[in-house]
């Protein structure tokens, strides 16, 4: 729980910053051209509570706690440390699985709203600083612009990435042979596996949400 | 049936292989209440193989196990933990939980199946340790231990719940010859004083004699010899007389695991042994 969630949260916060800021230069750029730049806050807000946040945060804790998890399960089962729990009659399921997954359930939506929060606050310093907004215009634009239906769909799209990515970690840990090697490999596969199977899900669900 | 007799383990017609190699090709074989049966082998005839199935850990090609009377390869995982409850296992290398400490591998057994307080389970880890040497040693993870004290970490942690039933994978390999002497007497005290059945794997012969009450030789698979202690000391079969004399020339094939030729043809048979002959000639 707190590798997976406080850990991570200064590297959560930091590429939350530069990807608020990002969207806000590259938003202004474009949307110089068609001289609407009042609607900065809008795309950064939209982005980040729908897109963004959710996805970036997630490759994240994929690259950090999924690997992670894959690795120490793996090493776990080819040091036989498993079957000696089934031999003393413990669940590996619910000794080992259970509070991973618990953990990433709390921990990946928790730490999507401090990168939604730190990536908003990015695209402030750029509007306040670079560009002819107040402090209180960026606030209300964005306000005004996100409804709470953005701020929920990006909290159930990390819900469920957070059952992917763990699944995906527990499973390639458990399944393990043939020593450092296969850790090695479970590792990898874990992540791979992971990126992929979460952005193909989230094109699902932003299909699901905001095209159906 | 008297209980004396009573097999605690029973194994039938065991068969496990891994794709196309047999490991355990037709094992059969009994273990009485109160005995102590010591399995020998060479490396890799598939002695641990053989403890996994009948703890129920890798389920057979084919053959029945049956524990406290129980066939167990058939069983649902609710009532195999029910049998796995009275017995205990110590594994070849230990199988530390390695984010827990000593103490805590010895009071994980406790902390799940008992209700013992905190501080009745302090008293019995410690006093688990001190049985095999290891008292003072609760708080150092089993990564800052040495590979011996692991292991009796590990029996430790099998004798928790004073199981009925122990099966040992190895239990003083690595150990030094005192250590290896308190191991065979606590096995000693726990089979004769307090009625524990015990089947344990050992290389070691001197320990394997000390503690035996019944031994059987496995070898291509199956079981090439069995016996008590003194008619396996004086079998007139060479390749037990081999084993227990630790002869390197003999009737024992140094690859002990069967079919391996067959299923690599292109590796041509026992280049290494001819090549050793040719060069003892020349040693002076
Ligand atoms: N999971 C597995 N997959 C494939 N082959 C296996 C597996 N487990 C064991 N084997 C094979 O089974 C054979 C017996 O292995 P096992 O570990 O039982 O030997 P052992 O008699 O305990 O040897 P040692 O005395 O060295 O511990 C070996 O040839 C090994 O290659
Ligand atoms: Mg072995």
């Amino acid at each position: 729980m707190v590798f997976i969630g406080v850990r991570a949260a200064p590297m959560v916060a930091l590429t939350a910053f530069s990807v608020g800021v990002t969207l806000a230069m590259q938003a202004a750029h474009s949307l110089k051209q068609l001289g609407a730049e009042i609607y900065v806050p809008d795309l950064v807000m939209i982005t980040l509570l729908r897109e963004m946040g959710p996805v970036l945060i997630a490759v994240i804790v994929i690259g950090r706690s999924g690997s992670a998890v894959a690795a120490e399960l793996g090493t776990m089962k080819v040091s036989e440390e498993i079957e000696a729990l089934e031999v003393m009659a413990i669940n590996p399921i619910s000794y080992l699985i259970v509070p991973r997954f618990l953990a990433m359930l709390v921990m990946l939506p928790a730490l999507t709203i401090l990168g939604n929060y730190i990536g908003v606050l990015g695209g402030w310093a750029v509007c306040r600083f670079a560009l002819d907004f107040n402090t209180a215009g960026y606030v209300l634009r964005a306000l005004e612009s996100a409804d709470t239906w953005d701020l929920y769909s990006g909290m159930i799209k990390s819900a469920v990435f957070a059952w992917i990515i763990i699944t995906i970690a527990c499973n390639a840990g458990l399944h393990v042979e043939g020593g450092a090697e296969g850790v090695g490999q479970a590792t990898t596969s874990s992540v791979v596996q992971g990126l992929l199977a979460m952005l193909v899900t989230n094109a699902i669900l932003t299909a699901v949400f905001f095209f159906a | 049936m008297n209980p004396e007799t009573e097999p605690v383990v029973e194994v039938t017609d065991l068969v496990r292989k891994f794709g196309s190699r047999t490991v355990i090709n037709g094992i059969s074989l009994k273990v009485l209440r109160g005995e102590t049966l010591v399995i020998m082998g060479g490396s890799g005839c598939g002695k641990s193989t053989l403890l996994r199935h009948i703890i129920g850990v890798m389920k057979p090609t084919a053959g029945s196990i049956k524990i406290f009377d129980d066939e167990i390869t058939t069983m649902n995982d609710r009532r195999l933990d029910d049998v796995r409850r009275r017995f205990g296992m110590l594994f070849q290398s230990g199988a530390l939980l390695a984010s827990l400490t000593v103490g805590e591998n010895v009071a994980l057994p406790l902390w799940q199946h008992t209700d013992m307080s905190a501080e009745e389970i302090q008293e019995t880890v410690a006093q688990k340790l001190q049985a095999v040497g290891l008292n003072g040693f609760e708080n150092l993870k089993p990564a800052e231990i040495s590979g011996g004290m692991r292991k009796r970490v590990g029996l430790a942690r099998a004798l928790a719940l004073d199981p009925e039933l122990l099966f040992s994978d190895e239990p003083t390999s690595g150990l030094d010859p005192i250590m290896t002497a308190v191991v065979d007497k606590l096995t000693l005290k726990l089979t004769h004083g307090a009625g524990m059945t015990a089947v344990v794997v050992t290389h070691d012969m001197t320990s394997a004699f000390r503690i035996a009450t019944r031994m059987i030789m496995l070898g291509r698979g199956i079981v090439i010899a069995q016996g008590s202690p003194d008619e396996i000391r004086t079998s007139p079969d060479p390749e037990v007389q081999q084993f227990i004399n630790g002869e390197p020339d003999g009737p024992m094939p140094l690859n002990l695991s069967q079919d391996d030729h067959e299923h690599h043809p292109h590796v041509k048979a026992r280049p290494l042994v001819s090549a050793r002959h040719r060069f003892r000639h020349k040693l002076p």
